[in-house]
């Protein structure tokens, strides 16, 4: 119960970035981090007391193993999260090329 | 136990890099987050996931500084610095409020449910062969979800190439530099 | 210390990306081939792979990497991956229904076991390496168009 107030204090954290903050590369971190507390939260859930990793070996029987189906949605969405990332970036490439600064009120600025 | 100085780890990581000043520091403290999570799907059980956690990692830190580089501006803090402040911290505290009523309903830590997970577990090693679960759960099981990821990533890489793209930006950079100018 | 030599980084540098760089694409290639009998699979060797390209980007210039793996080379393998996984996919139809593991499921705990789903680690690693290596090239080739303009 602790870890998960924990990791939704994470999340928040990322939240607050991303609404307080100013400049887009502070903005893509914010996005970043609620990202990686959502990761971490999907394999807290299924994480289960005294379990083995969900791989079977030759000669023996195991068990008492986590839970495989988040680790295996979770494995998917990593790799979504590091496309889109990088998506962000070069959005934000494209803007401070075009205005030369990363500040986004300055971009409403100089756009009126 | 672990799991506490880890994650504290991660949330003093996180504040580290939401307030910097400096921009590649501030990315490098995101490294930091990214590495101890690593770390943690490691103890938490979930050998496949740390493996791509730490790969992407490096990627992703690869393209952050790359885009960071050199461009180091001060950004203004002016405005009504207060009041936004106030209602960020407002929206954010009745966001863990709710959050915290809602995890009363979820079964505790270290003991999930796993009702069709406990399907895959017993009949996977026989049904598909593979030794690893987690394998069989996302390419036989649930490939479908393989798929959806696979389209998501075709559509990454296409509006990269296309936000990127320089012959179309060569034609228009003459007439909209000429009224800039 | 001439300027005309240094395309890229170091001596030191380059030297050990010498040795390294076939390592790393080694193991990525043993990652994604051991995907359904032990931890890894094709997402981690697919990232693995691309990595070690972009390491031989960093240390040697991009005109070094390019030729060894041109950018419409990436492009042209990270569709073949997906028309790869799709088509191993419409190949369950002739026993049935859609990513139906159609072929012998084998003896367990070896290399050549469970059926379709080596097949489907390759075709993914080719996907997922192939695409972001093509994003990392699109984004340095704008930083250097940046870079030229200023």
């Amino acid at each position: 119960m602790a870890l998960y107030i924990l990791c939704t204090i994470l999340f928040s954290l990322g939240l607050y970035c991303i609404l307080r903050k100013r400049n887009i590369i502070k903005i893509i971190i914010g996005v970043i981090i609620a990202e990686y507390a959502v990761n971490l939260f999907f394999v807290l859930i299924g994480y289960r007391v005294e379990g083995r990793a969900p791989i079977h070996a030759p000669d023996q029987k195991i068990l008492n193993m986590v839970d495989p189906l988040p680790q295996a949605i979770v494995l998917t969405a990593i790799v979504i999260g590091l496309a889109t990332t990088a998506l962000l970036i070069a959005i934000a490439m494209r803007i401070y090329e075009k205005y030369g600064t990363f500040d986004i009120t300055k971009i409403k600025e100089l756009k009126g | 136990m672990e799991l506490y100085i880890l994650l504290g780890f991660m949330i003093l990581g996180a504040i580290i890099a939401i307030e910097i000043k400096d921009l590649l520091s501030s990315v490098v403290a995101v490294g930091a987050v990214g590495l101890g999570l690593s770390i943690m799907f490691l103890i938490l059980k979930a050998p496949d996931v740390a493996i791509t956690q730490l790969v992407v990692e490096i990627l992703a830190l690869i393209i952050l500084v790359r885009a960071t580089l050199k461009k180091d501006l001060p950004f203004s803090a002016s405005g009504r610095w207060f009041f936004n402040t106030i209602i960020t911290i407002c929206f954010v505290a009745l966001f863990l409020i709710v959050g915290m009523k809602c995890f009363k309903d979820l079964p505790g830590f270290g003991y999930p449910i796993m009702r069709i997970s406990s399907v895959y577990l017993k009949d996977g090693l026989s049904q598909t062969g593979a030794a690893n679960t987690v394998a069989s759960v996302i390419l036989d099981y649930r490939a479908y979800d393989t798929l959806g990821e696979a389209t998501v990533l075709f559509t990454a890489v296409i509006g990269v190439l296309a936000i990127v793209r320089r012959i179309g930006r060569k034609k228009q950079g003459k007439t909209i530099g000429e009224d800039d100018e | 210390m001439s300027r005309k030599h240094e395309k890229g980084m170091s001596l030191i540098v380059k030297t050990i990306t010498r040795f390294t760089v076939g390592l790393i694409l080694l193991y990525g290639i043993y990652i994604l081939s051991h995907g359904h009998i032990s931890p890894g699979g094709g997402f981690a060797g697919g990232v693995i792979v691309a990595l070690s390209f972009i390491h031989l980007m960093l240390a040697y210039g991009k005109e070094t990497a390019l030729k060894k793996l041109p950018k419409n080379v990436a492009s042209f393998f990270e569709s073949s991956g997906a028309i790869l996984f799709l088509g191993i996919a419409l190949l369950g139809f002739t026993g049935g229904y859609f990513f139906l593991n159609f072929l012998s499921k084998g003896q367990p705990f070896r290399l050549f076991s469970a059926g379709i789903i080596p097949l489907c680690n390759i075709a993914i690693s080719f996907k997922v390496g192939a695409g972001l290596f093509t994003i990392f090239v699109a984004l340095v080739l704008l930083t250097f168009e940046i870079g030229k303009k200023k």
